[in-house]
């Protein structure tokens, strides 16, 4: 019969219309405005309305996303200690080219020191594709969470330079517990070793 | 691996006996294939493909050997009934290259003779329509020629040198004044310049020469885009009409252009990756997957990948391919004009797919996710359940509810059954790969033909179906998202742990001199890479073989004689991603 094809299909809507509904009324207020709510949405059985109110519902975002890199430092006694070493090794791996340092130099003597005196990344060219953070052997650039950069001004605003980059090491440890947690046990590890060497040597 | 070396020598001993005076097996360290006198290309290539059966010429392209002075052309040929590729060269003096066209025999190589001109300056004689595809008439030189500099030019490799360890910081854009970073050919002025398809649109309607006096007809030149919703990004097509009736056409692409070839030749081998990822942008792990394959030919047996990396990559690539066919089947709805309703029932299992996505690689689109010997991250703690519950229970159910939705919808058939059709000779003649090739009845899959990675552990069909119209386009992706369903269940139940890294992270490698093409089934159809190495850090040529690009070689043929209607429909059903078409 002519038209039975159209209202196979139309049937498919209709199911999905209804679905809306039922889902609806199953889940009671549990479903909007929850993160409960947003990760059912994400679930192999979801049904009816899949869409997510950004920005008062937000989709979870997974530990390994990425986004724009930041700079690490950690915290010893109210100092801020910075893990790059200004080795230069991300701005060599880098695809896109828009990491920036200039390395510190002692200033009575003008022998280089291990720390960057300025890092700027230009993110208008950064392609966010994690190569620094990858191949960084201090853990001291890492990506960031934060996607919502948007703003007026693009030209100084979108170089990124030290003092905007630079983010506590805690901050890492709530965005990547997993990462963070392994990067401590393999420095532990290594520390270790370390000193079990230098106990042997004595 | 060795018998295969061993029958792809018998083969080219044969070719080398039918012509002893001009073949020559390529004898270069790490080269592969036979080198032809280029007097002699035409008459060896129509033996090739009359007397040895290889009749899918796949991929025509350039290498500018400049110390050498010398322009190779280089071919990719195969026999559509399977097997492994025959790679053929030939070398003209740079200064004067100029190469028989391939186009009587193979029209597949039509907009690839194209492109080489275009990027590369090598003439092709005998072409019907020599003309700049990819690049627009203003502008100056071949970009593809080693000596050739951008006005952005930075320097010859990266890393550049001032990034580290006295970098200065400043906006790129600065030092590159508007107006002063564009140079012209000599005598071209573009206040003046009238672009062809626009002439012809402005002088609009030519009178056709009737047969029948009584009535006077027009003929019109309809453009459709490069802004138009219905392709799929910034794509034109020139249409004569008569009528309603298409009597010609050419599509003009190249809006998209970036030379990613050669941002590819200034880049380091790992620094690619990311940019492969925006070629195809819906299919990136699969991009990533076909320049992994190549390069790791290029670096031997110590990267190859471990058990779970291979497995992941299979999960990865089936994956995407399910994701790509449903976009595919949804937006060729839109193009039907079922508006956005079916394309949003398909983006939803897309986005599912795509936090699949985002959880192993840190980004739904743009994965970057393959490394040379495996891939970057291990699959995270409770991924493969739940990929393991999308290809058990919701992709099956969903692929079906799809099937039942819209298959049998009385419109999509009377819009797609019998329109654009392409004959399996003409599919082949044209170079047509992926879902365009099967739809025309010629089963040819890479994945069963000429098997990379662990393909040949899994059990599938090769899906095909036989008009080669617009339907059987359409339906072909349904078939093949049911096998990588059951390529997914297979991967995911047999996926082995262990390491996911053949060798240690790095990010240089020490890479032989060589060649080396690698393909993979793509969503797409053929994807292919030709990395040409010298041993330094950086590729020496780098070309992609393009699935939508070459695609649309059939373009015309498949519009010749249909409404302009169906135009859009016929378009839709290739499946074009214009960020691999302009590349």
């Amino acid at each position: 019969m002519k038209g039975q094809g159209i209202l196979k299909g139309l049937g498919v809507t209709l199911k999905h219309l209804f679905e809306t509904y039922t889902e609806d009324i199953k889940a009671g207020k549990d479903r909007y405005y929850t993160e409960d709510g947003v990760r059912q949405r994400m679930t192999h059985d979801t049904k009816g309305i899949f869409t997510v109110n950004y920005h008062e519902e937000r989709l979870p975002l997974a530990e390994a996303f990425r986004y724009v890199p930041f700079l690490v430092y950690d915290e010893e006694e109210g100092e801020q200690k910075v893990r790059c070493t200004a080795c230069g090794i991300c701005t060599k791996v880098c695809p896109s080219q828009c990491i920036w340092i200039t390395r510190a130099e002692d200033p009575e003597t003008g022998k280089p020191l291990k720390t960057p005196a300025e890092f700027a990344i230009d993110i208008d060219l950064c392609m966010n594709c994690g190569y620094c953070a990858e191949y960084c052997p201090f853990d001291a650039i890492k990506m960031d969470h934060d996607f919502e950069l948007a703003g007026y001004e693009r030209l100084e605003a979108n170089i990124h330079r030290k003092e905007r980059l630079l983010k506590p090491a805690s901050y890492y440890a709530g965005i990547r517990p997993k990462s963070y947690a392994l990067e401590q046990k393999a420095k532990a590890e290594d520390a270790e070793r370390k000193a079990a060497r230098r106990a042997k040597r004595e | 691996m060795n018998d295969q070396t061993a029958v792809i020598n018998s083969i080219n001993q044969s070719i080398i006996d039918r012509f002893p005076e001009w073949v020559r097996i390529d004898e270069r360290e790490g080269y592969e294939g036979v080198t032809v006198e280029s007097t002699q290309l035409v008459p060896f290539m129509q033996t090739l493909r009359d007397e040895f059966g290889y009749d899918s010429l796949t991929s025509v392209t350039g290498v500018d050997y400049l110390p050498e002075e010398k322009m190779e052309v280089v071919y990719h040929i195969y026999k559509s009934t399977g097997g492994s590729i025959l790679v053929i060269k030939t070398q003209v003096p740079r200064a004067k290259s100029v190469v028989p066209s391939l186009v009587g025999l193979f029209p597949g190589a039509a907009f690839q003779e194209r492109e080489a001109w275009d990027l590369l300056g090598i003439r092709f004689e005998g072409h019907p329509n020599l003309k700049r595809i990819l690049m627009w008439e203003g502008f100056a030189g071949h970009p593809l020629r080693k000596d050739w500099q951008e006005v952005f030019f930075e320097g010859e490799f990266k890393p550049y040198e001032d990034r580290w360890p006295e970098g200065k910081v400043s906006k790129i854009e600065a030092n590159n004044p508007y107006k002063e970073n564009i140079a012209y050919p000599k005598g071209f002025n573009p206040e003046t310049w009238i672009p062809e398809g626009e002439e012809l649109l402005f002088q609009g309607t030519a009178v056709i020469e009737q047969e029948d006096p009584g009535i006077e007809t027009e003929q019109l030149v309809v453009n459709l885009g490069p802004q138009h919703p219905s392709t799929h990004g910034v794509f034109r097509m020139v249409a004569a009409l008569e009528g309603e009736t298409v009597v010609d056409l050419e599509p003009v692409m190249g809006y998209l252009h970036r030379n990613h070839e050669k941002i590819a030749e200034r880049n380091t081998y790992s620094m690619n990756i990311p940019y492969t990822d925006r070629l195809d942008y819906f299919c990136s792990m699969s991009n990533n997957f076909a320049y992994a394959l190549t390069v790791e030919k290029l670096l031997g047996e110590k990267y190859q990948p471990p058990e779970r990396a291979q497995y992941i990559r299979v999960i990865m690539a089936e994956l995407t391919r399910v994701l790509n066919h449903f976009m595919a089947i949804g937006f060729f709805l839109n193009d039907l004009g079922a508006y956005f309703t079916p394309a949003l029932y398909t983006i939803k299992e897309r986005e599912l797919i795509l936090d699949i996505f985002e959880a192993v690689a840190g980004s739904r689109m743009m994965c970057n996710y393959f490394r040379f010997g495996g891939v970057v991250r291990d699959l995270p703690e409770g991924l493969e359940d739940h990929i393991r519950k999308l290809v058990y229970d919701r992709l099956p159910r969903q692929v079906d509810e799809l099937d039942r939705y819209l298959v049998e919808n009385e419109i999509v058939v009377g819009r797609s059954q019998g329109v654009g059709i392409l004959t399996p000779e003409q599919a082949i003649g044209l170079s047509a790969v992926g879902p365009v090739l099967r739809a025309s009845g010629v089963p040819y899959d890479i994945r069963r033909a000429d098997p990379y990675g662990i393909y040949d552990r899994f059990d599938f069909d090769v899906a095909v179906r036989y008009h080669g119209d617009v339907y059987d386009r359409f339906l072909i992706r349904f078939d093949e998202i049911r096998q990588s369903i059951r390529i997914l269940q297979q991967a995911i139940d047999a996926l082995p742990q262990g390491e996911i890294l053949a060798n240690k992270p790095a990010y240089k490698f020490k890479m032989p001199a060589g060649e080396a093409y690698g393909r993979v089934e793509g969503p797409k159809g053929e994807l292919g890479f030709y990395v040409v190495s010298d041993g330094t850090d950086n590729p020496w040529r780098y070309h992609v073989r393009a699935p939508s690009f070459i695609n649309l070689t059939g373009l015309r043929e498949m519009c010749l004689g249909e409404k302009v209607a169906d135009l859009v429909a016929i378009l839709g059903s290739i499946d074009i991603v214009l960020g691999e078409v302009d590349r």
